[in-house]
């Protein structure tokens, strides 16, 4: 170290001298995705809107800004201490200098003495140098001097350490709980979505929304907050130290932000889309693998592993392409602003050069200028790798944020709700369609007396589950009403027409939790003795009570574990136990062998008994003493009355009883 | 468990790992140079205003500097190459892996754990190869190059690097330690949340039927909350390591300031010399705490190898033979054995889910001869669908054995064994895509006029027809955006095209009416001839003409025979009948 000889310039040096060889490339979280570098194909990807995604991502931070404000305050107290620790260390080092130089002089001698004596002997460097410095000549190193100068600097780091670990404790909290709320916000969406929403999706794309683009925002905030804060805080101390020191040499410096500038948003451009993509195609894939997984046994069987695995490979190898590029397009950031910062390093050597030998300077000056040009660079190098990791949260960011943006289903005005109403049902002149093209139901009318127990028969694909689906108003209208009790659906809360209603559907789904909790899903306050008397009445407890854990034998994925029949009958208890004011059961026996299904027939005629009530089934037994008996077809009801009357008629209910009973009953 | 993971998979990128070591050999070297070169300028050039000199020295720097970055970017190159195309090979290998899984491995990890596995906990291992490439090169040479030269300046006082590099290893130890239970309780509880996500996605009609969206939103709020907290909680322990690692520097300095004041009052050691190995010193430190930034992320990275390690060490249950048997015909040789591929046979067969404690089946033996229908009724939960599973093997009988052309079903190719079966699952799942691409599932290379023939034959077609696009009509996952009874046919469908020797229709007529589930059983006896067919089915209606009925009654076959012989034989089947006809004779 050449330098040695001259506090000065060393004294700043520890922390500084470093600073070119410690650059600590932050990680830009991720798995990857495909690049414009060595003939990698490039991926026509929308790009990144990042202005406004990126400050609505701050904006998710508003809830944490009283915290934010003291991370700011912390880093504020940790970036002065920070440049004042050299400071503290090069005055020691001054202190051990000054007493190994005034140990050689001539004990008795003055300070003045000395530096004369050095000037007449035409040293005059090594005089201007003493002259800097208080020499007691003669006398060693003043140890209670640097004593407490370094215990000051201890003091100082050891407080520095603290507020950093406190800023970082602080600030950990603030990231967590801002995933937190978006994780929260993305569930909470998800029941305000329309029901259409859902047959456009895939679940696992979605999914990954929610575990790895969230975890990734959290990663590249984390990382990003406390170093773009730490940074720019520096660079504006440092800019504000060289204007102090030379206006003229601080301007050469000022050149690096524009070129910083300009360097990093070029190079940004290019990842940008890189960091999209490879977002999107991490969803991509978890979608397809999450189909797979489900299917797990038809792709089996069906013998599709290798296909399977082929278009896995190919999205698989998209994902790496993007991945691999934007890694890659944005690691050039570092050593291209440390490029930058040593450009100007010579450019301020020069000048500096030419000032000393102008005499416009002092050495002292332009060499703690120098040491500041090194401060200067080095965060500003740092903030813009940071670039980069906000570039791959931002990606994320704006995958969360069309979630959240996605139309929702239509506001509810919390109109009154129709209490008390036995439940009579109208539908009034009601069309629909699933696609706008494709008239489905058209001008539909009936009526559903209160207690009445009306069946939905009709041949598959008529429109029976739709009916239901608009009862619900899983799906709006498109023409006419639908009412209870007088009032118009639409004007009463979604959740409240629900709660009114319980329905066993075509598709059962139980989760994953005990057979107890999925049976009192339909509703959660029951008591033990309801439960039990649910399960009984729905012959639930015959299978359960063979169980070896009984009730609280856990239901694996989506009640896998248990045979499609039982499952029924776990989906008809939790009905059972709802106790709703219309009921509706949508085939909700078919995988149930007759035998059961006779006897659950009169837990549910009891059920029925006093409630409005839709059944559809293909089991015309189960529906021959509903009070009024629908027959749809593409749509329409063709046919209603009850069995006997519709059987006397001779019309479609007559040919379709026929068709189910001629069989079995010829044999027999 | 990382350190074998990392090892397998980063194998095929040694080349690529190799040149970012040599790379960042190149760029250290260069970085450890210009310090000097910046001190030249310094000292003999600011100095002596010697403009002259700064300009040459200057360029020199910037050369340097070019060369170092030049350096630097190949490595990234390399690195990121190396990282991203390991994470690549590892989500491929989870992903086959899985594919060979059979059902009970699935069930086991559970799907949403699968998931996870195969993409998160990939993308922190790759995350830290990536770091590893940018910095455990430099990082070992800056520290080791820091203590040579530290060393070379003042012997005496390197007890002080001797004192504060452990001091740091064992901070950093003790904190990254600390994180690892933490980091697999994390990646359990992403499981969670991708598990209550999921769940929700598929029930989200009863969970709206239900009005249990609060219930939902809570037990979600349950599992983002474990999250949250265990993340708060490695976040605080990583929020330790870098103000210990920096106080540790900075504590260091300060020593050897004073230390070394000592030993220049004694004479025995030069100010120039302190100054130096303070530089040198600081350069160690700062090179441990580069490693520290990768420690950091050792915890979590380990964590997930041992998750991904999981799934590659689990052998499938259902594993293939070593030696398979090849039918005749496929072999064209006279090597092969077994002639009438589509009988099927099981021999006492008993079945028990893991961990259960009765058996499901047991004792179950019957023929189902080659073209001939073999139907099973029984109860609810009396083990059909676990009975018709044994065939394609998504489970291996744990007793007796299921043959088919006379042959073990596990001593058969398991592609071999799956190209002779169609199964129509008891929950019709259908893939996202279109119809065709569901059709084609089973023979991708079947021709239009197969598609359109299977799909008459599944009664699907008229609606097909009627459909938006045709056979190109959009499939939303799972089939939702069908009717019940449309996805039932069009999961015959798909098992028609593939024209298998046999076919399994586990109560697959159940969402038709009786005139639909009439023509479809017409047809389907004029589609399917010569091949055997083994339908489940709780309408006697659907089954009264099969060749042979076996029922099922608790896992055991109490009845076998035709519609005919059963009345008169079985008791339990009488019931069954009866029970159909019970509101007929009533009215
Ligand atoms: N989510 C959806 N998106 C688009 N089309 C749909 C959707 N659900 C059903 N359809 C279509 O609407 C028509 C009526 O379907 P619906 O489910 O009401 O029939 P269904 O009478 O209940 O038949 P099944 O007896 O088979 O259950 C069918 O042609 C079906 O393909
Ligand atoms: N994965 C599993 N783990 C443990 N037990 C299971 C599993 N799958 C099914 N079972 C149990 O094994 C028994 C037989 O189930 P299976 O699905 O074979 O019945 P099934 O005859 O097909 O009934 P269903 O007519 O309702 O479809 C049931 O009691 C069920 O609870
Ligand atoms: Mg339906
Ligand atoms: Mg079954």
């Amino acid at each position: 170290m050449s330098t040695s000889s001259r506090p000065r310039g060393t004294g700043a040096a520890p922390g500084t001298r470093q600073a070119d060889v410690v650059r600590i490339p932050r990680p830009a979280g991720g798995p990857g995705r495909g690049g414009p570098f060595a003939g990698m194909n490039v991926p026509a990807e929308k790009a990144l809107n990042f202005g406004p995604s990126a400050l609505r991502l701050l904006g998710e931070l508003r809830p944490e800004r009283a915290w934010l404000v003291l991370v700011l305050a912390l880093a504020v107290v940790s970036v002065a201490f920070s440049v004042t620790g050299p400071r503290l260390l090069g005055e020691g080092t001054n202190l051990i200098f000054a007493g190994a130089v005034s140990k050689n002089l001539p004990a008795g001698a003055s300070q003045e003495q000395v530096i004369a004596g050095l000037r007449a002997s035409g040293q005059d460097a090594q005089a201007d140098m003493l002259g800097a410095m208080t020499l007691t000549p003669g006398a060693g190193i003043d140890f209670a001097a640097l004593a407490n100068v370094l215990l000051w600097a201890l003091a100082l780091y050891v407080l520095a350490s603290a507020f950093g670990w406190i800023q970082a404790y602080v600030l950990n909290g603030v990231v967590q709980r801002t995933v937190y709320r978006l994780r929260e916000r993305i569930e909470a969406k998800i029941h305000r979505l329309p029901l259409r929403y859902f047959d456009s999706i895939q679940r696992g794309e979605l999914l990954s929304r929610v575990t790895n683009d969230v975890d990734n925002i959290s990663q590249s905030l984390q990382q990003s907050i406390s170093q773009a804060v730490t940074s720019l805080l520096t660079v504006l101390g440092v800019l504000v130290m060289m204007f102090l020191l030379s206006p003229v040499l601080a301007l050469i410096a000022l050149v690096t932000v524009p070129l910083t500038l300009v360097t990093t948003a070029l190079i940004a451009k290019r990842s940008q889309k890189l960091f999209v993509a490879q977002w999107k195609h991490t969803g991509e894939l978890n979608g397809q693998i999450e189909e797979t997984y489900t299917g797990h046994a038809l792709v089996k069987v069906f013998g599709r592993q290798r296909e399977v695995e082929e278009r896995f490979r190919e999205k698989n190898a998209e994902l790496f392409e993007a991945s691999f590029g934007a890694q890659f397009i944005s690691g050039l950031i570092m050593p291209a602003l440390t490029f930058i910062g040593n450009l100007v390093y010579v450019g301020i050597a020069v000048v500096g050069g030419l000032q000393v030998a102008s005499g416009a300077m002092q050495l002292g000056d332009v060499q703690a200028f120098i040491q500041y040009s090194r401060q200067f660079t080095q965060p500003l190098a740092q903030l813009g790798s940071m670039a980069n990791l906000l570039q791959s949260g931002v990606a994320s960011a704006e995958r969360v944020f069309s979630l959240l943006d996605e139309d929702e289903q239509s506001v509810e005005d919390a109109g009154p709700a129709p209490v008390g109403g036995r439940g009579r049902l109208v539908f009034e002149n009601v069309s629909f369609s699933y696609s706008p093209d494709k008239p489905l139901i058209t001008d539909l009318s009936l009526v559903a007396e209160p207690g009445q127990t009306v069946a939905i028969v009709g041949p598959t694909g008529a429109g029976k589950t739709t009916l239901v689906n608009l009862m619900m108003r899983f799906y709006e209208l498109d023409a006419g009403r639908i009412t209870l009790d007088g009032v118009d659906v639409t004007s009463v809360p979604r959740r409240e027409l629900r709660s009114r209603m319980g329905m066993v559907l075509q598709d059962t789904w139980l989760f994953g939790g005990t057979i107890r909790d999925n049976i009192a899903y339909g509703r959660p306050s029951a008591s033990e003795a309801e439960i039990l008397e649910a399960a009984q009445a729905t012959y639930v407890d015959r299978f359960v009570s063979a169980l070896p854990e009984g009730y609280d034998t856990v239901l694996e994925d989506e009640g896998s574990n248990v045979s499609a029949g039982e499952k029924q009958l776990l989906t008809i208890a939790r009905a059972f136990l709802a106790r709703p004011s219309v009921l509706i059961l949508d085939e909700a026996t078919s995988s149930v062998d007759t035998r059961t299904e006779l006897l659950v027939q009169k837990a549910m005629s009891a059920l029925r008994s006093d409630r409005t009530s839709f059944v559809i089934a293909h089991r015309l037994s189960t529906i021959r003493d509903a009070d009024l008996i629908l027959v749809m077809e593409a749509g329409q009801i063709v046919e209603q009355g009850t069995h006997a009357s519709l059987l006397a008629a001779g019309g479609a209910y007559a040919l379709l009883y026929e068709a189910q009973f001629a069989a079995p009953a010829a044999e027999v | 468990m990382l350190w074998k993971l990392l090892v397998r998979y980063l194998q095929p990128q040694r080349r690529l790992l190799i040149a970012v070591v040599v790379f960042q050999l190149a760029q250290s070297v260069a970085s450890l140079y210009l310090p000097t070169l910046n001190a030249d300028i310094i000292d003999l050039g600011v100095a002596r205003g010697d403009t002259g000199y700064i300009l040459r020295v200057g360029s020199l720097m910037l050369l340097i500097t070019l060369l170092q970055i030049a350096c630097a970017v190949t490595a990234v190159y390399f690195g990121a190459k190396a990282a991203m195309g390991m994470g690549r090979d590892l989500r491929g290998a989870i992903f086959t892996r899985v594919g060979g899984f059979s059902e009970q491995e699935v069930t086991r990890f559970g799907p949403a754990s699968l998931i996870t596995r195969s993409t998160n906990d990939v993308q922190q291992v790759q995350q830290l190869v990536l770091m590893s490439a940018t910095l455990m090169v430099a990082a070992p040479m800056l520290s080791i190059g820091g203590v040579v030269m530290a060393v070379r300046q003042d012997a005496q006082l390197s007890w002080l690097i001797a004192v504060s590099v452990p001091v740091l290893l064992i901070g950093v130890g003790l904190i990254v330690s600390r994180m690892v239970p933490l980091f697999r309780l994390m990646q359990l509880r992403i499981d969670a949340v991708n598990r209550v996500l999921r769940e929700q996605l598929a029930g989200i009609r009863v969970v709206r039927a239900f009005v249990r969206e609060d219930l939902e939103t809570e037990r979600f709020a349950g599992a983002n909350a474990d999250v949250t907290d265990t993340a708060l909680r490695a976040g605080r322990l990583m929020a330790l390591a870098f103000p210990v690692v920096m106080l540790v520097l900075n504590v260091s300095s300060v020593a050897v300031i004073w230390f070394g004041s000592f030993r220049i009052e004694d004479g025995s050691m030069q100010v120039g010399t302190l100054v130096a190995f303070l530089s040198y010193l600081l350069q160690i430190l700062m090179s441990v705490m580069m490693a520290t930034f990768m420690a950091v992320m050792i915890p979590r990275a380990a964590v997930s190898a041992d998750r991904i390690g999981e799934v590659l060490e689990t052998e499938s249950s259902v594993r293939p033979p070593a030696n398979p048997v090849v039918f005749a015909e496929e072999a064209g040789t006279e090597t092969g054995t077994g002639t009438a591929r589509g009988e099927l046979e099981m021999r006492d067969v008993g079945f028990a889910y893991p961990g259960a404690e009765r058996p499901v089946l047991s004792g179950v033996s019957f023929t189902a001869a080659a073209g001939r229908t073999t139907a099973v009724i029984g109860s609810t939960g009396s083990g059909k669908t676990t009975l018709v599973n044994l065939m394609p093997r998504l489970f291996d009988a744990t007793s007796g054995s299921v043959r088919m052309g006379g042959v073990d079903v596990r001593e058969l190719h398991p592609d071999r064994l799956w190209g002779h079966i169609g199964l129509v699952p008891q929950r019709p799942y259908l893939f996202s895509g279109t119809v065709r691409s569901n059709l084609l599932y089973g023979k991708p290379d079947a021709t239009e006029e197969e598609l359109w023939r299977a799909l008459a034959t599944a009664q699907a077609e008229d609606f097909v027809r009627q459909m938006e696009g045709g056979l190109d009509a959009p499939v939303s996952q799972g089939g939702t955006n069908v009717s019940g009874g449309q996805r039932q046919r069009l999961a015959i469908a798909r098992a028609l095209v593939k024209r298998p020797e046999l076919y399994i229709f586990d109560d697959s007529f159940s969402s038709l009416d009786t005139a639909t589930d009439a023509r479809l059983r017409q047809a389907l006896r004029r589609d399917t001839a010569g091949a055997t067919l083994v339908i489940i089915a709780q309408r006697v209606s659907s089954i009264v003409d099969a060749d042979q009925i076996l029922v099922l009654d608790g896992g055991r076959i109490v009845g076998c025979g035709t519609h005919r012989e059963l009345l008169e034989t079985s008791e339990t089947y009488r019931e069954i009948v009866s029970s159909q006809l019970a509101a007929e004779e009533a009215a």
